[in-house]
């Protein structure tokens, strides 16, 4: 939620202010999630076009939607989630893409663009950066001391299953503090239609969660990369990059712990997001330079090759490494990729039953 | 005349601080609560214009339904967070007297040359920003900590304490940033006592205790009350130690009006919430003051 961006907001508010007064300079203000680009793309950026990047992080959607709603955000371009998007979209705040100063739109790969537009009809407002699913995180070793060398592990009822999870208690389960990561998870576990939004629907998936509260340690978004990494806890349901960044500093830490990513056989949500500009953006020139600079082949590769999310741009490919193009659980074969599911958009009545049923399940109340 | 004016002048200034600063956002915030909520941006519609005249306002006041208002009563989700707030906040400011009040003893009765610095070193963490010093308990007290690797080294646990993201390290995180608003206003009541007054309760046959809590103790009563105001009123809404150090179950006001205020991006919940909270606030700063005003006369 908050955690250490609130820091970095107030410098970024500074930094812009100072920027402004600068004037002429050209600038792109950018506010991106934490730990989702190389640095050096950035600085790339400027040493070719000239135009300085003031880059700013946040680490929820939730974050990001209150400043948009808020208005006079001072960013160029803000990256929000494929749902949070679409009623962005509605409620007025981004401006629609200039498309003839974006000629590497053709790099896209069209089968992510048609998902996308689920979200954003006819691709007006925004590109795709990365997608990624929400799976399962395990610490191998520890998962299999518990359960026995042939359990199975490509499964939801490491996390959903009372039995099991409890088995896997002491070792430590995380969940993502998002209801709309955990409720479809739950819907889908239960043989239900992940997109289900009503009272009666949800309720059954808090039901589920409410069981398996007793055995979750902590319910949040972002500290079970590091907790993965260190061997703290030995289940936890993430985003597939962020698994993998754990496993990357697990092995390079050689401690032992050995981190491995599922998706599981029941299926997983697929996300994606994307970069749109606020309709209220000073620098729009600038911001579609940037989206245009992004946009190519090896500048996002680069990207996708350092945070270990697949990209919506196919002509990246063949700069990709192997162990990102190669990964399975970064790029999903066909077969993997029709269990995944994805979730539309929830209005503000279905917010509200939606976050009211979570606050039940982490809270008690 | 001159002067008249001037010593009026300088009471007025804190009045216009208290408008701008206390009336104007808080006007705002009642505006967005009385208002309905809508998706856009901003995301409500409201109900009021800033150009309404008196008796449009009043008309409208009269047939509105205060839905925002009657709906934090329709659910116990918001009950029970003021209700654990205001009790965190409690036990928070008996835990910080606790600490507090022998610390500000022994400061006020140090030799002379020391006060200034053991004044300076109950100052000297507010150099550091409130956040870090927050985040530093995260790294003191969580399971692979220094707290319990400290205490598993001497043998006095076996197994690692859970006291992050427990409401123990709420209560930890609460009394270590509020305590220096405790420590001042006692120790400043208690610099400025006369101590010959103890010395002739002890003269006059009064045991060491007994001096102690006939004079030493009530004279501190101010003191003692702006401290516990200090500590008591910033804690209910406290929002950055709950959530950094806090778990899933620690139930406070301000983490529900984030939830209202982010994740349903509802504003006009969110403001009903703050506006009650304000309301909630009034009976204990209006009983400290007068406590206070009381104490100050007795204590003349």
């Amino acid at each position: 939620m908050i955690r250490s961006k609130l820091l970095f907001t107030t410098v970024a508010a500074f930094a812009a202010l100072t920027v402004a007064a600068g004037a002429q300079d050209r600038v792109v203000n950018i506010y991106n999630w934490s730990d989702y680009i190389d640095d050096s793309i950035l600085t790339d950026f400027t040493a070719e076009t000239g135009i300085k990047v003031v880059y700013d992080v946040f680490d929820s959607n939730e974050v990001l939607e209150t400043k948009l709603l808020a208005g006079s955000t001072g960013y160029d371009i803000v990256v929000p989630t494929g749902t949070f998007l679409a009623n962005q979209i509605k409620a007025g705040v981004f401006q629609k893409l200039d498309k003839s100063k974006l000629p590497n739109l053709a790099n896209m790969d069209p089968e992510i663009s048609a998902r996308l537009a689920k979200y954003d009809p006819g691709n007006e407002y925004a590109i795709n950066y990365m997608w990624g699913t929400t799976g399962i995180g395990i610490n191998v070793d520890m998962v299999k001391e518990r359960l026995g060398d042939d359990a199975k592990l490509n499964t939801w009822d490491l996390v959903f299953n009372p039995e099991i999870a409890a088995k896997l208690a002491d070792c430590g389960i995380f969940e993502l503090d998002a209801p709309t990561e955990m409720i479809p998870a739950a819907l889908n576990y239960m043989g239900m239609d992940p997109d289900l939004k009503d009272q009666e629907s949800i309720d059954k998936a808090k039901e589920l969660l409410l069981k398996i509260r007793p055995y979750v340690r902590k319910y949040h978004s972002s500290e079970y990369i590091n907790a993965l990494a260190n061997g703290d806890i030995c289940v936890a349901v993430g985003w597939s990059g962020d698994v993998l960044q754990a496993r990357d500093r697990a092995a390079e830490a050689d401690a032992g712990v050995n981190v491995e990513y599922i998706i599981p056989k029941e299926g997983a949500l697929m996300w994606f997001d994307n970069m749109a500009i606020p309709s209220d953006a000073k620098n729009v020139d600038e911001a579609l330079e940037f989206l245009n600079y992004i946009m190519k082949p090896e500048v996002i590769a680069k990207a996708s090759n350092y945070v270990y999310y697949a990209n919506g741009n196919a002509a990246s490919k063949p700069f990709l490494n192997e162990d990102v193009i190669g990964d399975q659980a970064i790029y999903p074969n066909e077969e993997t990729i029709s269990r995944l599911y994805t979730v539309s958009p929830d209005n503000a009545k279905e917010k509200r039953i939606l976050n009211r049923a979570w606050t039940e399940v982490k809270s008690g109340q | 005349m001159l002067r008249a004016i001037s010593n009026r002048l300088v009471i007025l200034i804190p009045y216009v601080w208290l408008l701008f600063f206390f009336l104007l956002p808080f006007l705002i915030v009642l505006r967005i609560a009385l208002s309905d909520l809508e998706y856009g941006a901003p995301p409500y519609t409201p109900q009021f214009s800033y150009t309404d005249s008196w008796a449009v306002i009043w008309d409208k006041l009269s047939q509105f339904d205060f839905e925002n208002f009657t709906f934090l009563f329709s659910d116990s989700l918001y009950i029970n967070s003021y209700l654990s707030s205001l009790q965190i906040a409690f036990v928070s400011m008996i835990l910080t007297l606790l600490i507090g009040f022998p610390l500000a003893y022994g400061m006020a009765r140090a030799p002379l040359g020391l006060r200034p610095t053991l004044l300076m070193l109950v100052i000297l963490p507010f150099w550091t920003s409130f956040l870090i010093r927050v985040y530093a308990w995260i790294g003191i007290l969580k399971q692979e900590g220094l707290l319990n690797q400290l205490l598993l080294w001497l043998g006095v646990i076996d197994t690692p304490l859970e006291i992050l993201s427990t409401n123990k390290a709420v209560y930890i995180g609460i009394v270590y940033s509020y305590l220096p608003f405790m420590v001042l206003p006692i120790y400043s009541t208690l610099e400025k006592m006369d101590e010959s007054l103890v010395e002739a309760a002890r003269d006059l046959g009064c045991t060491q205790i007994a001096a102690f809590w006939k004079i030493t103790a009530r004279l501190a009563v101010p003191g003692i009350l702006a401290g516990c105001l200090l500590v008591f009123i910033p804690a209910v809404g406290e929002f950055v130690i709950p959530d950094l150090l806090g778990g899933s179950g620690t139930l406070m006001i301000g983490k529900t009006l984030w939830i209202e205020f982010f994740n349903n991006s509802d504003w006009t919940v969110a403001s009903a919430i703050a506006t009650v909270l304000l309301v909630v606030l009034v009976v204990p700063i209006v009983w400290f003051q007068n406590a206070q005003a009381r104490a100050t006369e007795t204590g003349k």
